[in-house]
């Protein structure tokens, strides 16, 4: 099960992951990022340093919103991860497609 | 039919019975008045119209009692029929004697013998009867000292019966007691009058008329009856005196007590008829409630029972039911009256603060009539409001109203709170169902999925003479698809794929299907690797869900040049083992999975590949089901354990290779139940390379 924290920084959503993504809870997934755009924000960090486990379904959620963060001119930085989750998104080649840091600080200097 | 002939009988013995009593008294009276001894003994008489009581009782008792059939107003209509019977015919021999006038035949001694000694039969009839169908109605309700008590005074008559016959002393002594005795056992028999309630509205007037004209019929035949007494023989010669009779007097006493008893207890019961009835309609709309849920189709249909019933139960003028839950949103269900007027009502209340009203978080009703009429061209001054829970949560509220103010009383309150109970119990069983339903469906849906999946893998593997292919797969039951495949592309070339498609079930059974379509049409004639993934991902961009992808490595493996092409799209890292070196290792290569770029920029993010082959390298393709799976300290078996287990059986078979990685595999993980699915292929190049 996941649970999301959502914090605004400097004009910035943080939007932290804790535990692990599955099928099920990638919808919840979903409906957060879904929020973020919705509020109309720019710039968005997703800190992954809690975030233990990712399946296929919850990669899905951050692929499917690559076109639109095109469109709408929106940075996503997704930082802390794991070496586990890292590698997952290497082998899938997300990390070509993703702006992906190792920590706040660089993430925070990737949105801009 | 046995107990009709036999009634037929008791009746035709009765009658016979009675004529010898007629004989035998009237011949003895003959004899006394004309100063002759009489020829049959004195004590016959007696002894006969006791036989006559006891036959005439077994008659009834067949016929009344023993009758299944009999409801309390048929008990009531035979009773009256008797009486009525009897008194018509006793009033016909008073017309008679009217007839006769003051002619010599009218006061003839035998023939007003013989006028009593009728009425007095029909009497008789008439207590018996009656008196067997006051037996069913007390003993309608039995209990253990009620019956003693009955078969008590049932055999205490009978041995009345006996003493009457010896016209002794010693009886006409005790008679007093002895009758006093059996009208204080009469009067607490008839207090058993369980019957009355169960009888609705109309049967209690029937009821009541029927026992005020048997009432009539009683007193007329004892009026008779007594009057013809004196007109006879004086009374030291009384030879059938029913006024001595211990058996007679008592069983007049208490059908009268009983007759009257049960003309008031039904008139007084009158007014309470209608409650009565309520309550077992209560009782009907409960079980509807609980019934409702196997009879009906949805949990609208349960609500709007739980309104009717409601309603009905207390007479309220209008009711609705308000449902506030997350998923479904906020519903209102009414029942006479308009939507806006409810909300306008919840409006109102909700302004006033008053709390717990509609609040969802309620334990107890409230009657808040007084809130109500601060509400200005409310039709309604009382009202009351019930939570429903269903597994726990509140989901709504039940709200009754009424024009009368203070129209609930607590009763009502009572019943309508175990109507909300009721339905929350079945709103929640009917919601289980459907989740029982859904998992069904569910289950279902999986299994085709499983199926389709299995139908799209190969049967058979190309064969080449330059190398040895072997392949196996094993899927979950929720999980996505793993899809291989081999198709030759000619001669010294063979097309090779391995892939994981994203998505559960059925979806990812269709998305697998796909990719084989794409995969036997595109790799037709394709030896370009990159070319082969740049076409799939475009023909995926029209195939796949948002948020799906698919992972893939494609492989052309050219004998002729001895090497193999690829392009790996975001799959597990390929592992080759070079035999020439003895070393294993993982390729490192770049490639993003089809499906996350859905565009022709695509062709940046993948990579082609190249590597040559000899004899005795080994190929191992796989999915991350082997990779991902867990042990019981959630360890991964991991890339590393992959390759060193390769290394254990380099030299074997491609069959044993397999074998022995699969072993591996399940002796790691402690089960053969791998929590995703897991596909190997290795393939093993010859000495002829």
């Amino acid at each position: 099960m996941i649970h999301i924290k959502r914090l605004q920084e400097d004009g910035t959503d943080v939007v932290a992951l804790v535990g692990e993504i599955d099928a099920s809870s990638s919808i919840d997934l979903d409906l957060a990022i879904a929020k973020s755009v919705g509020e109309n924000f720019t710039k968005i960090l997703i800190d992954c340093s809690a975030l233990e486990y990712i399946s296929s379904a919850g990669l899905g959620v951050f692929m499917s919103y690559i076109e639109e963060f095109k469109e709408k001119n929106i940075s996503m930085v997704l930082f802390g991860m794991n070496e586990k989750v890292s590698n997952t998104f290497e082998i899938l080649g997300l990390n070509e497609l993703l702006l992906i840091a190792s920590d706040k600080a660089e993430a925070k200097k990737m949105l801009a | 039919m046995r107990t009709k002939a036999l009634t037929r009988l008791l009746f035709s013995i009765a009658i016979i019975t009675w004529l010898a009593l007629v004989f035998t008294d009237l011949s003895i009276l003959f004899s006394v008045r004309n100063g002759l001894k009489p020829e049959i003994a004195s004590w016959l008489p007696r002894v006969i119209l006791n036989a006559y009581i006891i036959i005439l009782f077994y008659f009834y008792k067949f016929k009344i009692e023993r009758d299944e059939s009999l409801n309390f107003i048929d008990l009531l209509w035979r009773v009256f029929a008797t009486g009525l019977i009897s008194t018509v015919l006793s009033l016909i021999l008073r017309l008679i004697e009217t007839l006769l006038g003051g002619s010599k035949l009218a006061s003839n001694f035998l023939y007003l013998e013989f006028t009593y000694l009728i009425n007095l039969g029909l009497m008789v009839s008439v207590l018996l009867c009656a008196f067997m169908a006051w037996k069913r109605l007390i003993l309608y309700q039995k209990s253990k000292w009620l019956i003693r008590l009955w078969t008590f005074f049932e055999w205490g008559m009978a041995i009345s019966l006996l003493f009457n016959s010896l016209n002794h002393v010693f009886v006409q002594q005790y008679f007093q007691y002895v009758l006093g005795l059996f009208v204080l056992v009469g009067l607490v028999l008839s207090g058993n009058m369980k019957w009355v309630a169960y009888l609705n509205f109309r049967q209690k007037w029937t009821g009541l008329l029927l026992l005020l004209l048997t009432i009539f019929y009683l007193f007329y035949i004892f009026l008779t009856a007594g009057s013809l007494l004196p007109e006879t023989v004086n009374p030291e010669n009384q030879i059938i005196n029913h006024s001595v009779h211990v058996f007679i007097l008592s069983l007049m006493i208490f059908v009268s007590l009983y007759s009257i008893f049960s003309f008031l207890v039904v008139l007084f019961n009158l007014p309470t008829t209608s409650v009565f009835e309520q309550k077992l309609e209560e009782v009907v709309n409960f079980q509807r409630i609980s019934q409702s849920i196997q009879t009906e189709q949805n949990e609208e249909s349960v609500y709007n029972i739980l309104l009717e019933t409601s309603v009905s139960t207390v007479f309220a003028d209008a009711a609705w039911l308000e449902l506030t839950e997350k998923k479904e949103g906020h519903r209102i269900y009414t029942y006479a009256i308009k939507e806006k007027e409810a909300r306008d009502i919840i409006t109102h209340l909700e302004k006033q603060h008053v709390r717990g009203l509609l609040e969802q978080n309620q334990d107890k009703t409230r009657n808040l009539s007084k809130h109500l009429s601060a509400l200005k061209g409310a039709r309604f001054r009382s009202i009351l409001a019930y939570p429903i829970y269903v597994k726990g949560e509140n989901i709504g509220t039940l709200a009754l109203l009424k024009e009368l103010p203070e129209g609930f009383n607590k009763e009502m309150n009572k019943i309508v709170s175990t109507f909300a109970n009721q339905a929350g119990i079945s709103i929640e069983n009917f919601r289980l169902m459907e989740e029982a339903l859904q998992n069904e469906r569910y289950k279902e849906e999986l299994k085709i999925a499983k199926t389709v999946q299995k139908s799209l893998l190969p049967q058979v593997l190309e064969k080449d003479e330059h190398f040895e292919m072997v392949a196996f797969s094993e899927s979950a039951d929720e999980v996505g698809g793993d899809y291989y495949d081999t198709l030759r592309i000619n001669e010294h070339q063979t097309a090779l794929i391995i892939a994981d498609v994203s998505g559960k079930g059925t979806t990812a059974a269709f998305h697998m299907s796909q990719m084989k379509g794409i995969f036997h049409s595109l790799a037709q004639g394709c030896s370009d690797p990159k070319d082969f993934m740049f076409r799939a991902n475009q023909a995926l961009i029209h195939c796949l869900e948002r948020g799906s992808f698919i992972s893939a490595t494609f492989f052309v493996v050219d004998t002729r040049e001895k090497k193999v092409r690829y392009a790996r799209a975001g799959h597990c890292p390929v592992l080759f083992y070079t035999s020439s070196r003895d070393t294993a290792e993982y390729f490192k290569d770049k490639g993003v999975a089809l499906g996350m770029v859905r565009n022709k920029s695509y062709k940046e993010f993948i990579q082609q590949n190249e590597f040559s082959f000899a004899s005795n390298d080994i190929l191992v393709l796989y999915t991350d089901g082997i990779t991902e799976a867990k042990n019981n300290k959630n360890e991964q078996f991991g890339n590393d354990r992959l390759l060193d287990v390769l290394c254990e059986v380099k030299t074997l078979s491609p069959k044993q290779i397999q074998e022995h990685l699969i072993n591996r595999l399940y002796e790691f993980s402690g089960t053969s139940n791998i929590d995703d699915d897991y596909t190997t292929m290795i393939i093993k190049f010859n000495d002829r390379t």
